[in-house]
């Protein structure tokens, strides 16, 4: 380990700002316009030796600072390095990066994945860390040649000087470390990217297709138990007693422990722990949230959905314009809470020490898992290590700020005194809360006698997400979550007499971000609604949506490109309907188009999806195109199937029988275009999420002629649509 | 001790005869590769070979595979075209499901060397991927497809 850029000496240096103290975060994050202008103020400095690591024999590993739960970050963000730095593309390798401050998210200040930002948080400053170590390299060889810099150009892995001689990057790693960060490093032109905009072989595959690939299930310790968790069938439930008499004379089964979310069975392995978690007997205080059911819960939103909220958007006067329109129309939506149900089940795996943690898990909140897990081992967070495995799949679940599943098992260890890897069953993963919010939304508008929407007033009652977590002071203003407005309180059609209002509700289920946040549900209900008002207009929903959209060019290009490659208007096969969609989240602009039948018995079928997708300059689009198919898909799931529901308190579903999610035998045929472009990337794991749900509920419209205002669209309320038509 | 015969190797592994083949094939043997996803059957991310078929490792309790010919992800050659063909085709995104995926895939056309669009939905539609990876599945089907079983 004689290369460079060695990260383990100066890791522990750079935990400054957030050891022992609170999370800084950045202002709260314009998407749109974070991912257009970039950050106005560097909050990074550039440090080539935490990301990049040359080993003498040429291999070049970078140090990736954001969580692989699908997305490709451990292919896009080397490359984004390499395209400055020159290495061999062949040589690159990846690792995961330890917990240090170094590695924040430039704009959240804190090491973390989420919000389909990896791409374009990192997109200047790992840039310019591979153009800081290729400078380093080139001063390293002119030194030893003593030679002038400019007459050494980098090259595929060497440096060369331009009489040919040559040295490899493994040759100069030593001396260029020794070399100091240069101030102020210059960066490539787009239009001479070689790297960036390629379609590019994702570096994980193979270990992804042998088996090799090592998830948080996948670790094991010496000396390690598994461990079970029973927890309260209600949210926020105590033990009220214990009797682990009977589970304690399962073979296998080593130790019971309480901790604050319940009681830890600890065995030899999974099954031994599960079957001792069966045999114990605990009486539970169900506490407040037991007479809690969903019907009762949508009547009590439904209810307040009447009453004016708190204003999240105002423009123009509601009152006039609702009293000049010549038509108006009214409607109410509901969704429900959705569990992430990521593919690998939560688990973490902590090896406590005296002085020091040890935490293999696949998690999205490097800092935050870290500093819970310092607090609860009585340690300092720089005493905690956190391995960021692969995640099978994340989609928020993983980014928890209340760090659940790392701190339940932060607490099982120290009980226990012993390594542990606490796994969670999926109906306990089911079970285990932190959903997309239920959302309850009255809409109405007005039309003028052309048929143009002058007034808009939209009322939204659910949950916060960020209540009562340390994101609450950055992310709430005047009272509104804007993870709860956003995607309604920002439409981008000219309408110029808007109401937005909120009510934030407070009930005892705990709800997460859930890929693509609050536009999950509020463009369902926009786009939907619109298409509502397109149909009381007598005008065609795409053109409807053009002519208002006149100030927003990306929204109308996506728009625009969806179309025409959809064939819109252009005659469908016989049963086939057709809807569009336009929304954008996270700084990209998507389009979708859906081509919906529906069967007798309420069964929609989703035979093709068109997307156009303007997600500013492209890095790997080999991935865009598959991420926005994996959106499409993960959308689809729970517009047709996913609903948590909840009865006397308790989650109703638990596997994959009762929450279903979308199987190949459902896979629409997707086609993706995606906008050539030089502005700043925009996000794009999430964005293609929010259309899908609108555009087949609005392509059902079209075929049926009956509008659903609820999601899932499930055989029963289609059924149940079609006769009251 | 129940003995398995696992991708060509015997194993001897002291578990009761009731342990699903997945968390002794996880656990006891750490061959991780076949993944716990549902505990049910229902999500095939625990497929494997037995005897040269595709089955829910969950849903087999150890006792019943012995005698049998078991193959894991481990044990599907490096080579072999469905490996090849998800990697040419770049279907894994998370990659959590995947290894059932080929599995799956891998025994459909060890049977059928050239399968209908019909048949590739027909026998992976018990698997799921939660990332959407579906048309890239089908593609890496076909692509492997008519090249040569070996497994």
């Amino acid at each position: 380990m004689s290369g460079i850029f060695n990260v383990s000496r100066r890791e522990f240096l750079k935990t400054g700002a957030l050891v022992g103290g609170g999370l800084i975060l950045g202002a709260h994050i314009d998407w749109a316009g974070a991912a257009e202008e970039g950050s106005k103020a560097k909050s990074y400095a550039i440090e080539p030796n935490a990301f990049v690591h040359i080993a003498p024999d040429n291999t070049v590993t970078i140090i990736v600072n954001h969580s692989e739960m699908g997305q490709g970050v451990y292919t896009s963000l080397p490359m984004l390095v390499n395209e400055e730095l020159e290495a061999d593309w062949k040589k690159i390798r990846f690792e995961s990066a330890p917990v240090a401050a170094v590695y924040n998210h430039t704009a959240f200040g804190m090491q973390m994945t989420g919000g389909s930002t990896s791409v374009w948080s990192e997109y200047d400053r790992l840039r310019e860390v591979g153009a800081a170590a290729r400078q380093m390299l080139i001063a390293a060889a002119a030194a030893t040649w003593k030679v002038d810099k400019k007459t050494c150009r980098a090259q595929k892995g060497k440096v060369v000087h331009t009489s040919g001689k040559f040295f490899t990057y493994g040759q100069l790693a030593e001396k260029a470390a020794a070399l100091p960060v240069p101030k102020d490093v210059k960066l490539k032109k787009a239009s001479a990217f070689k790297l960036i905009g390629r379609p590019t072989a994702r570096l994980d595959s193979p270990e992804k297709v042998n088996g090799a690939a090592k998830f948080g299930l996948d670790v094991f310790l010496p000396e390690m138990s598994v461990a079970v968790v029973a927890r309260p069938p209600v949210f926020g439930g105590k033990v009220k007693s214990l009797d682990a008499e009977k589970a304690k004379a399962v073979r296998g089964v080593k130790d019971v422990v309480q901790v604050p979310s319940g009681v830890a069975v600890l065995a030899s392995d999974f099954w031994q722990a599960k079957a001792g978690r069966d045999a114990l007997r605990i009486e539970w205080d169900e506490g407040p949230t037991a007479g809690l059911s969903t019907p009762g819960m949508k009547d009590q939103y439904a209810k307040l959905s009447k009453t004016p909220g708190k204003v999240a958007k105002k423009a123009g006067d509601i009152e006039a314009g609702l009293s000049s329109a010549v038509k108006t129309i009214s409607a109410e939506y509901h969704v429900p809470y959705l569990a992430h149900a990521t593919m690998e089940p939560l688990n973490c795996t902590v090896d406590m020490r005296p002085d020091s943690c040890e935490i293999w898990v696949g998690t999205q909140f490097q800092t935050v898992d870290r500093n819970a897990a310092a607090s609860i081992a009585g340690l300092k967070p720089e005493q905690v290590k956190i391995h960021t495995m692969f995640l099978g799949g994340g989609f928020g679940r993983r980014a928890n700020p209340a760090s659940d599943f790392v701190s339940e098992a932060v607490h099982v260890a120290k009980a226990a005194k012993t390594p542990v890897k606490v796994i969670w069953t999926r109906e306990d993963d089911t079970h285990g809360g932190y959903y997309r919010p239920f959302w309850y939304d009255s809409i109405s508008a007005g039309l003028d006698k052309t048929g143009k929407p002058i007034v808009w007033k939209h009322t939204i009652v659910g949950q916060s997400i960020v209540a009562g977590t340390f994101f609450e002071k950055v992310l709430v203003k005047d009272g509104i979550d804007n993870t709860s407005v956003e995607g309604a309180a920002d439409i981008p059609y000219a309408i110029p007499n808007i109401l937005v209002d909120l009510h934030t509700a407070s009930i005892g289920v705990p709800v997460l971000w859930w890929r693509s946040v609050g536009h999950s549900h509020t463009a369902f209900v926009v786009e939907s609604f619109l298409d509502e008002l397109a149909n009381a207009a007598q005008k065609d929903p795409f053109e409807f949506r053009k002519g208002l959209l006149a100030k927003h060019p990306r929204h109308l290009g996506v728009l625009t490109l969806a179309a025409e490659k959809a064939g819109w208007g252009r005659p469908l096969t016989k049963g086939r309907g057709r809807g569009i969609a336009v929304h954008e989240s996270f700084g990209t602009y998507v389009a979708e188009v859906a081509e919906v039948s529906v069967n007798k018995e309420g069964e929609l079928r989703v035979h093709r999806v068109v997307c156009a997708v303007d997600c500013g300059q492209t890095v790997n689009p080999e991935t865009i195109t598959a991420q926005v198919e994996s959106a499409i898909v993960f959308g689809l799931s729970a517009a047709l199937h996913g609903a948590i529901t909840i009865k006397g308190g308790r989650v109703e579903q638990g596997n994959f029988d009762d929450y279903p999610v979308l199987r190949l035998n459902e896979m629409p045929k997707v086609e993706v275009h995606i906008v050539k472009s030089r502005k700043k990337p925009g996000g794009i794991g999430e964005p293609a999420v929010p259309p899908i749900a609108p555009a087949v509920a609005n392509a059902l419209f079209s075929v049926a002629g009956i509008r659903l205002r609820e999601l899932p669209m499930k055989p029963e309320v289609v059924l149940a649509a079609m006769s009251k038509k | 001790m129940i003995s398995l015969e696992i991708n060509g190797k015997q194993h001897s592994v002291d578990v009761e005869p009731d342990v699903p083949l997945l968390w002794v094939i996880r656990e006891h043997l750490k061959l991780t590769g076949t993944k716990f996803g549902c505990g049910i059957g229902l999500c095939g991310s625990c497929t494997v070979h037995v005897d040269g078929k595709a089955e829910r490792s969950c849903q087999i309790p150890v006792a019943d595979a012995r005698g049998k010919k078991i193959t894991t992800i481990e044990g599907l050659p490096e080579d072999h075209p469905v490996k090849l063909a998800w990697i040419k085709e770049q279907v894994p995104q998370c990659g959590y499901c995947q290894s059932g995926q080929i599995m799956q895939a891998a025994a459909l056309l060890a049977v059928d060397k050239n399968p209908s669009d019909e048949k590739i939905v027909n026998t992976m539609e018990g698997n799921l991927c939660r990332c959407g990876t579906y048309p890239y599945i089908k593609l890496a089907i076909k692509s492997a497809a008519g090249k040569g079983e070996k497994s």
